[in-house]
C-alpha cells in the first residue's frame, strides 16, 4: 500500500478492501483469539493446528484472522468461525486436535459439533462499542481497520468539520471519562481548546493499574487503530500536534502491537506530516510505565513522562491549562479513546440512545473472581449489576448465592447482594459508596471474608501510596494497621470507629483521586458488612467464656460483689447465671470463687 | 539473600556501557535530559539486570542530572531494582481476582519451593520472586509470570513442573 496523499486516496483504498473482500462472499473467516490471555491459554499452536489442516486439505477461500480478545476468558482458547452468509460460530477451549477437526466439519457439511451457547444469553445483552472491532479484526494489518471504515471519521473531521464542531459532537454525545472519573470529555477538549499555551499534548492513559480490570489491555491488543485514530481527532479538536500513549510495561503485547500500529499509519500517511494533504499533522509516541499504580492519576502520568518521580499535584491547575512541561495537556483514557470514532461515525444522538440521561453509552466490565463466565462485557450503562453477574456473568462459580461485588478497583468499594438491583451508572455506584472506577468487577463468593478483602485493598494502597501527602502516607498506614489488627484477633470494638473517623478525614484532605479513594474499600466493607468486623473482634477476643456450674454454686455472692459490669444474676444461696451478652471476660468472678463453680472455656 | 550476590563479571559490564551509552546518544541531543530518564534506566536494567549505583551515576552523567535525581527516580517505582536479580524473575500476581482464587497459597508455595521471601533471589542467581498487581489476565487467575510466559491457574502442586523448566 503506498502512502496516502490525499482524502479520496483514503476512500478508494477502503472501496477497494471491501470490494476484494466482497469478492469472495464465497470466503469463511476463521478468528484465533490472540491476546495476551488467549496466548496464554494455548492460542498459538491451535493457530498453527488450523494452519496445517487447511494447507493439508488445500482449502481455497479461507482467511485465517490472528485477532484480538472477543472477550470469552473463561473458555479460552476461542475461534470464530464465519462461513459466508452465516452467523458466528464460537468455540471455545479449542485445543490444536480441536482446530484440526474443525476445519474438517468445515469443509464437510459446515456443522460444527458443540458450538460454544455464548451467541445467546451473554452475547445478546451487550453492546459492542469501545470492543466492536475487537476479535473481528486482525490488529497488526492496518488494511483491516480501513475495509472496516477506519480513518474515515479522522478524513471527514479534517475536511468537513471544525475543530468546534467535532468537540460539540462529543460534548452533545455526553461521553465521559471510562477511567473512573467520568468527567465530561467534551468539556475537557474544550477546556484545551481555549487553553492558550502552545504546543498543546495529547495523552492516552493507558496505566490499566487497577487489579482486575483489563478492558483496555483488550482494545490495544485486539483494536489499537481505534485508540491511534482518535488521538489524532482529539489533537485536531484542541490543536495538539503530538500525543503520547502512557502504557504499562507490564502488557509487552500491546506495546508491541501499538508500536507496529503507529508504524503502519505512519506509512499509509495516516500520521505524520500533513495527514491526507489537510494541513494538519499530528504524530505521537510511546512512554513506558515503570510500575507506579499511581501514575494511572494524570498529573502524576505527567510526571512520569517528564521523567519524574509519578507524583501528583493539587489541581487546579488542571492539565488542560498546566500538564506536561506547563503546556496544556489532554489526558483521556483508552476506552473513552474507543468511543470517539464511532461517535462521530454515527452521531451523538445515537449514542445518547444507548445507556442512561446522565452516563450515556456503555461501558465495559471485566468480569473476575468468582463467577462462572470470566471475561469482558460491554453493557449500555444502567443496566442492573443483577443483570450483568447473574445473566451475562452465569452466576457463582459453586452455585451458591454472590456475596459481593467490588468495582473500582482498590479505589473502589463493596457492593452487597441487596443492592444488586442498582442501575450502573456514576452517581448511583458513589451513591452506595463505591465508584464506576476503570470497570473491573470482582465477583466476592459466599466464602470470602469482607475484612480480609478490605485488608488486602489497603496493603495494596499503603504499598503504592506515593508518600507526597500526609493523609494517604501515614493516614492509610494507619487504617491498616488497624485492620492488620483485627484481621489478627487483637481488635476492639472502638477501632470500628477509629476506622470510619480516620477513613473520612483521609477522603477529605488526600491530595489525588488516590488518596481520596483509598479508604473506599474499608468504609464500604464497614457500611454493608459490619457484622463481619464485629465477629472478627470478638472471634479475636476468643471470649473466654465464664459460666457458672450451678451444682456447684452456693449463692455466695463474692462473683456478684466482684463483677464490674454487673451481670451476674441470682438470689442469695440459690445459683447464680451470668448473663452472657454482656459479659466483658474480664476473670474477677472466677478469680473470687472458692467453690471452682466457675468454670473457664 | 541477596545482598551476598555477586555483580556481573567486570567483562560483560564494559559492553554494557557501550551499548547503554550508544542507546542514549540515539535520542537527539536536547532529548539527553530528565525527559528519557526513565527508558534509559529500563535499558540499563534490561543490560546489567539491576541498577547498581555505579550504573545510575553514569546515568546522572549522561543526561545531566545529580545521582540524587537519578536515584529519586530509581527508588519511586517498582519496575527498578537497586539489588542483582536472578535470571528468571517469577512474579506472582496478587491483584485481586488472584488473590480470590489463592494466589496467597501459591505465594506460600512459591516461597517454600525457592526458598526466599517475596523480592529475595536465590543463591545460584538462578530465580528472583517478585509480586506484581494484575497482569491483566484475571480470566486466568491465578497468575504467574515467569520473564515473559504467562502461566495460568497455578496451583501449588504444578509449581514444581513449571520451575523445572527455566534453568
Amino acid at each position: 500500500m503506498n502512502k496516502l496523499v490525499k482524502r479520496e486516496e483514503l476512500g478508494a483504498l477502503a472501496v477497494t478492501l471491501q470490494a476484494e473482500a466482497a469478492k469472495g462472499a464465497g470466503v469463511a473467516r476463521i478468528f484465533v483469539g490472540m491476546s495476551t490471555c488467549g496466548i496464554a491459554s494455548g492460542a498459538e499452536p491451535v493457530y498453527a493446528a488450523i494452519a496445517a489442516a487447511l494447507a493439508e486439505h488445500k482449502v481455497q477461500n479461507v482467511e485465517l484472522v490472528k485477532a484480538g480478545c472477543v472477550g470469552l476468558c473463561y473458555v479460552e482458547p476461542t475461534v470464530d468461525i464465519q462461513l459466508p452468509g452465516k452467523p458466528v460460530v464460537t468455540l471455545g477451549n479449542v485445543t490444536p486436535e480441536r482446530g484440526r477437526q474443525l476445519v474438517t466439519e468445515m469443509i464437510g457439511n459446515g456443522q460444527f459439533e458443540s458450538p460454544f451457547s455464548v451467541n445467546d444469553a451473554a452475547f445478546k445483552k451487550q453492546v459492542r462499542i469501545a470492543l466492536r472491532h475487537c476479535g473481528r479484526l486482525d490488529p497488526e494489518r492496518i488494511a483491516d481497520y480501513v475495509r472496516e471504515g477506519g480513518y474515515q471519521s479522522l478524513a471527514k473531521a479534517l475536511f468537513e468539520l471544525k475543530p468546534e464542531d467535532v468537540i460539540k459532537t462529543i460534548k452533545d454525545a455526553g461521553l465521559r471519562g471510562r477511567g473512573g472519573g467520568g468527567f465530561l470529555t467534551g468539556l475537557k477538549w474544550e477546556l484545551a481548546r481555549n487553553a492558550k499555551a502552545a504546543p498543546k499534548y495529547i495523552v492516552c492513559n493507558a496505566d490499566e493499574g487497577d487489579p482486575g480490570a483489563f478492558m483496555d489491555r483488550s482494545v490495544l491488543e485486539g483494536d489499537p487503530h481505534c485508540v491511534l485514530e482518535a488521538m489524532a481527532l482529539a489533537g485536531y479538536a484542541v490543536g495538539a500536534r503530538y500525543g503520547f500513549i502512557y502504557c504499562r510495561a507490564e502488557y509487552p503485547l500491546a506495546v508491541k502491537r501499538l508500536e507496529i500500529a503507529i508504524g503502519q499509519a505512519r506509512e499509509l500517511g495516516l500520521l505524520g506530516e500533513n495527514i491526507l494533504g489537510s494541513g494538519f499533522s499530528f504524530d505521537m509516541q510511546i512512554k513506558l510505565g515503570a510500575g507506579a499504580f499511581v501514575c494511572g492519576e494524570e498529573t502524576a502520568l505527567i510526571h512520569s513522562i517528564e521523567g519524574k518521580r509519578g507524583e501528583p499535584t493539587v489541581k487546579p491547575p488542571f492539565p488542560a491549562e498546566s500538564g506536561l512541561w506547563g503546556k496544556s495537556t489532554t489526558v483521556n483514557n483508552v476506552e473513552t479513546l474507543a468511543c470517539v470514532v464511532p461517535i462521530l461515525e454515527k452521531g451523538s444522538a445515537w449514542f445518547r440512545s444507548i445507556g442512561t440521561e446522565k452516563s450515556p453509552g456503555t461501558k465495559v466490565f471485566a468480569l473476575a473472581g468468582d463467577i462462572k463466565n470470566v471475561g469482558l462485557v460491554e453493557v449500555p450503562m444502567g443496566m442492573t449489576i443483577h443483570e450483568v453477574l447473574e445473566e451475562i456473568g452465569g452466576g457463582s462459580r459453586d452455585g451458591k448465592p454472590i456475596k459481593a461485588v467490588q468495582t473500582g478497583g482498590p479505589s473502589g468499594g463493596c457492593i452487597p447482594q441487596s443492592k444488586f438491583d442498582t442501575p450502573i451508572e456514576y452517581e448511583s455506584l458513589t451513591a452506595l459508596g463505591s465508584i464506576m472506577g476503570s470497570g473491573g468487577l470482582i465477583v466476592m463468593g459466599s466464602n470470602t471474608s469482607m475484612v480480609n478483602i478490605a485488608h488486602f485493598y489497603l496493603e495494596f494502597t499503603c504499598d503504592e501510596s506515593c508518600g507526597k501527602c500526609t493523609p494517604c502516607r501515614i493516614g492509610n498506614r494507619r487504617l491498616f494497621e488497624i485492620l492488620d489488627r483485627i484481621v489478627k484477633g487483637q481488635g476492639k470494638m472502638e477501632d470500628l470507629l477509629k476506622l470510619e473517623e480516620l477513613g473520612a478525614v483521609i477522603k477529605d484532605t488526600a491530595l489525588c483521586g488516590l488518596g481520596q479513594t483509598s479508604p473506599n474499600p474499608v468504609l464500604s466493607t464497614l457500611r454493608w458488612f459490619r457484622s463481619e468486623y464485629e465477629d472478627a473482634i470478638k472471634r479475636g477476643q476468643k471470649p473466654v467464656t465464664y459460666s457458672i456450674l450451678a451444682e456447684k454454686c452456693v449463692g455466695c455472692r463474692a462473683c456478684v460483689k466482684a463483677c464490674p459490669v454487673p451481670c451476674i444474676d441470682g438470689t442469695a444461696k440459690k445459683p447464680h447465671v451470668i448473663r452472657q451478652e454482656e459479659c466483658i471476660h474480664c476473670g474477677a468472678c472466677f478469680a473470687k470463687c472458692k467453690f471452682a463453680a466457675i468454670v473457664k472455656e | 539473600m541477596a545482598e551476598a550476590c555477586l555483580p556481573p563479571p567486570a567483562a560483560d559490564t564494559a559492553a554494557f556501557y557501550r551499548e547503554l551509552d550508544a542507546y542514549i546518544a540515539h535520542f537527539a541531543a536536547e532529548l539527553r535530559t530528565r525527559t528519557v530518564l526513565i527508558p534509559v534506566l529500563q535499558k540499563a536494567q534490561e543490560l546489567f539486570g539491576y541498577l547498581p549505583q555505579e550504573v545510575q551515576r553514569h546515568v546522572a552523567g549522561a543526561l545531566g542530572l545529580t545521582p540524587g535525581e537519578v536515584g529519586g527516580v530509581v527508588t519511586f517505582y517498582h519496575y527498578f531494582s537497586t539489588q542483582p536479580r536472578g535470571r528468571h524473575t517469577v512474579n506472582i500476581c496478587l491483584g485481586t481476582a488472584c488473590y480470590v482464587r489463592g494466589a496467597k497459597k501459591v505465594l506460600e508455595a512459591l516461597r517454600q519451593e525457592l526458598n526466599i521471601e517475596l523480592g529475595g533471589t536465590t543463591a545460584d542467581l538462578r530465580f528472583s520472586l517478585c509480586s506484581q498487581r494484575c497482569f491483566g489476565a484475571c480470566g486466568l487467575a491465578p497468575v504467574v509470570m515467569i520473564d515473559k510466559d504467562v502461566h495460568s491457574r497455578v496451583s501449588p502442586k504444578k509449581l514444581a513442573g513449571i520451575l523445572e523448566k527455566y534453568t
